[in-house]
C-alpha cells in the first residue's frame, strides 16, 4: 500500500514537473517568439499556400502561405497572455469584493450574495457569449466578457474562505489588540487564503484558455490577421478535406496547454493541501 | 414538501427580476446607437430626422427606467421586440431553433450518461486497475479538450475518411451522432471521475460493511445500497451541466451546421441583432434557472434525507 501511495505521489510529480516545464516552455517560446519564430506569421506568400511540412516551413504552410510554426509560436504571446490578465483582472476585482464582502458581512455581504445569486443564473460561456455580442468582437471585448463572468464565482469563493479565516483564533487575538480592519485583512487573512487562490487560478487557467480559444473559433474573438489557435483552428477547417494537418496542429496545441495546467493545478491543490490528498490515498 | 417548491419558486422571483435587469442593460452596453444599426440593417440612410424617428419608435428617447418597465411589460407578455434584419418577432424565431437545440442537448445527455455511468461504477469498483488508470487518463484529456478541436476531429475521421456518417446539417438520426457525440465526451469525462469518487466514498461506508457482513450478495450491494447513494450529487450535477451543454451547443452547432438556436445566436451577433441576442440570452438564463429548480426539488424526492431535514 505504502509502496502503490508512493509510487503515484511520484508519478503526480513528474506530471506536476512534466507540466510545469511545458508552461514554462511555453511563456519563453511566447516571450522569444520574434527570435524564434522562422518567419514572419503575418507574411501572406500565395506561391507557397498549403505546402507540405519542409526544411523552410517545418509544419507547412497554410491557405495564405504564411508558416504555421511562426503563427503557432506567434499565437502562445495571443493565448497565454490574454488568459494570464484575464485571470490577474479577475482575483483582483474578486479579492477586493470577496474580502470586502466576507469580512464586513451585514448589508454589504447581503447585497452581494443576492447580485452572485442573479449572475451565477447565466449559464458562463452565454454571457460571454452575449456579452461579446453587444461590445462587438475583438479579442479586448472577449477579455471584458470572460472577466465580467468570472469574477462573481472567485468572488463567492473568496468570501466563503474570508468567513472560515475571519473565525480563527489569530484574527480574533489581531482584533482585541485593536488591530484596524484593513490590517488585519491585509496581515493575517490574506496571506491564509492566498495559497488556495492560486490553486484555483491554475485550475480555471485551462479553461479559460479554452474559452478564448473557443470565441476566436466562433470570429469573436481574435480578428484577422493576428495569430491565435482558436482563429487558426477556424482558418483550418476550411481545408479539412484537403489539408487536415492545418487543423491538428493548433488543436493539439491547445490540448497541450490546458491540460499542463490542469495536471498542475491538480497536483499543487495536492501538495497545498495534504490532508486532501491523505483523504484521497484512503479512499 | 409542498411548502418547499413553493418556497424555492418564490425564491426565483428577484432572481429572474434580476435576470431581466441585465439582460435589459446588456443592449445599452452597445457602443453604438442601436437606432442607428437598426437603421443601416434596413438598409436606409441614418439621416439626424431618421435616427430620431427610430429612436422615438424604438421607445430609446424616454428615459431609462421608463424603458426597462416597458420593455420588462412586454417581455411578461412574451414580447421580445421585432429582429432587426427578418422583422418578424423574435422569441418566434428562436423558438423555431430551439427543438434542434433541444434534441442535441437530450441526445448528449444520455450519451453522456451511458458513458460516465458504467465507466464510473467500474472505474470505482476495480480501482487502481489498469481500467481505472486508462479512465482516468481519459478523463483528463476529455477535461482538457477544447470541444471544437474534437468536433473536427470527429468529423473528420467518422465523416470524411471513413465516411460512416454525414458532414454536417440535420436530417436523419445519423446527423445527430457527431455532434452530441462532441458535446458529450467532455462532460462524459468529468461525470465518470465524480461518480468513481462518489462511489469510493460510499464503499468505504458502515452500511457497506453491514450489508456485507449480513452476507448480502456484492451486486445488491453495490446496485441498492451503494450506487443509489454514489448518484445524490452525480444527479445534481447532471442538472447543472445541462446550461453548460446548451452553452457549449452554441459551439458545436457551429462546427456542424446544426441549425439551433446558438448557432442563430451567432448568427444574429454578426448581423448586430441586438433584440434576437437580447432574448437569447434571456431565454437561456431561465431554462437555466428553471433547470436547477428542477434538479433541487427532485434531489429531495431522491434523498428523504433532505425531505425531513427541511420540514
Amino acid at each position: 500500500m505504502f509502496i502503490q501511495n508512493l509510487r503515484r505521489n511520484l508519478f503526480q510529480r513528474k506530471l506536476a514537473i512534466i507540466s510545469a516545464t511545458t508552461i514554462m516552455f511555453l511563456i519563453v517560446t511566447g516571450i522569444l517568439a520574434p527570435v524564434i519564430a522562422p518567419h514572419d506569421p503575418n507574411l501572406v506568400n500565395l506561391e507557397h499556400k498549403l505546402r507540405a511540412p519542409c526544411k523552410d516551413f517545418p509544419l507547412g504552410t497554410d491557405h495564405l502561405g504564411r508558416c504555421i510554426l511562426s503563427r503557432l509560436i506567434y499565437g502562445t504571446r495571443i493565448s497565454l497572455s490574454t488568459a494570464f490578465m484575464v485571470m490577474t483582472l479577475t482575483i483582483a476585482i474578486s479579492l477586493v469584493i470577496g474580502t470586502c464582502s466576507g469580512y464586513l458581512g451585514g448589508m454589504v455581504d447581503n447585497l452581494f450574495m443576492r447580485i452572485c445569486d442573479i449572475l451565477l443564473a447565466f449559464p458562463n460561456l452565454i454571457l460571454a457569449l452575449a456579452i461579446v455580442g453587444m461590445l462587438g468582437p475583438s479579442l479586448v471585448n472577449v477579455m471584458i466578457a470572460m472577466v465580467a463572468v468570472q469574477w462573481v464565482w472567485y468572488a463567492r469563493i473568496i468570501r466563503g474562505m474570508v468567513l472560515s479565516v475571519k473565525e480563527s483564533n489569530f484574527v480574533l487575538a489581531a482584533r482585541v489588540c485593536c488591530t484596524s480592519g484593513p490590517l488585519i485583512v491585509v496581515r493575517h487573512i490574506l496571506p491564509n487564503i492566498i495559497s488556495q487562490i492560486i490553486v484555483l487560478a491554475t485550475l480555471d487557467m485551462g479553461w479559460i484558455i479554452l474559452n478564448i480559444s473557443g470565441l476566436s473559433f466562433l470570429g469573436l474573438g481574435v480578428q484577422p490577421p493576428t495569430p491565435e489557435w482558436g482563429a487558426m483552428l477556424n482558418d483550418g477547417r476550411q481545408f479539412i478535406r484537403s489539408n487536415p494537418s492545418l487543423m491538428i496542429y493548433p488543436g493539439l496545441v491547445i490540448l497541450v496547454v490546458v491540460l499542463s495546467f490542469n495536471l498542475l493545478g491538480d497536483a499543487l491543490r495536492d501538495a497545498l493541501d495534504p490532508k486532501d490528498a491523505i483523504r484521497g490515498e484512503l479512499k | 414538501m409542498k411548502g418547499y417548491i413553493v418556497k424555492r419558486v418564490l425564491n426565483l422571483i428577484p432572481v429572474l427580476l434580476g435576470v431581466s435587469v441585465i439582460t435589459f442593460v446588456l443592449i445599452h452596453m452597445v457602443p453604438c446607437d442601436p437606432a442607428e444599426v437598426y437603421l443601416r440593417l434596413s438598409q436606409v440612410p441614418p439621416t439626424d430626422e431618421a435616427v430620431a424617428s427610430i429612436r422615438k419608435e424604438l421607445g430609446l428617447d424616454r428615459p431609462l427606467y421608463v424603458q426597462y418597465f416597458d420593455w420588462l411589460w412586454k417581455v411578461l407578455h412574451l414580447d421580445f421586440g421585432k429582429s432587426f434584419v427578418t422583422k418578424k418577432p423574435v422569441l418566434a424565431e428562436i423558438l423555431s431553433y430551439l427543438p434542434a437545440t433541444i434534441e442535441l442537448t437530450v441526445c448528449s445527455m444520455v450519451i453522456m450518461i451511458l458513458i460516465s455511468v458504467p465507466t464510473g461504477i467500474l472505474a470505482a469498483l476495480y480501482k487502481d486497475s489498469l481500467f481505472d488508470q486508462f479512465s482516468r487518463v481519459l478523463a483528463f484529456v476529455g477535461a482538457s479538450m477544447p470541444s471544437f478541436w474534437l468536433g473536427l476531429l470527429l468529423m473528420y475521421f467518422f465523416a470524411l475518411k471513413f465516411d460512416l456518417l454525414p458532414v454536417m446539417g440535420k436530417g436523419t438520426y445519423l446527423h445527430l451522432i457527431l455532434p452530441s457525440l462532441t458535446l458529450a465526451l467532455g462532460h462524459a469525462a468529468t461525470y465518470t471521475r465524480l461518480l468513481r469518487a462518489s462511489m469510493l466514498e460510499n464503499l468505504s461506508r458502515e452500511f457497506v460493511l453491514y450489508a456485507r457482513a449480513r452476507g448480502l450478495k456484492e451486486r445488491l450491494i453495490i446496485g441498492k445500497h451503494v450506487l443509489k447513494n454514489a448518484m445524490l450529487p452525480v444527479v445534481t450535477a447532471f442538472g447543472m451541466s445541462l446550461g453548460h451543454m446548451l452553452a457549449g451547443a452554441v459551439i458545436v452547432e457551429n462546427i456542424f451546421a446544426w441549425p439551433g438556436v446558438g448557432r442563430f445566436a451567432v448568427f444574429s451577433i454578426f448581423s448586430r441583432d441586438y433584440p434576437v441576442i437580447q432574448c437569447y440570452v434571456c431565454l437561456m438564463a431561465v431554462i437555466f434557472v428553471l433547470c436547477n429548480l428542477l434538479v433541487d426539488i427532485s434531489y429531495s424526492f431522491l434523498d428523504p434525507r433532505i425531505k425531513i431535514g427541511r420540514e
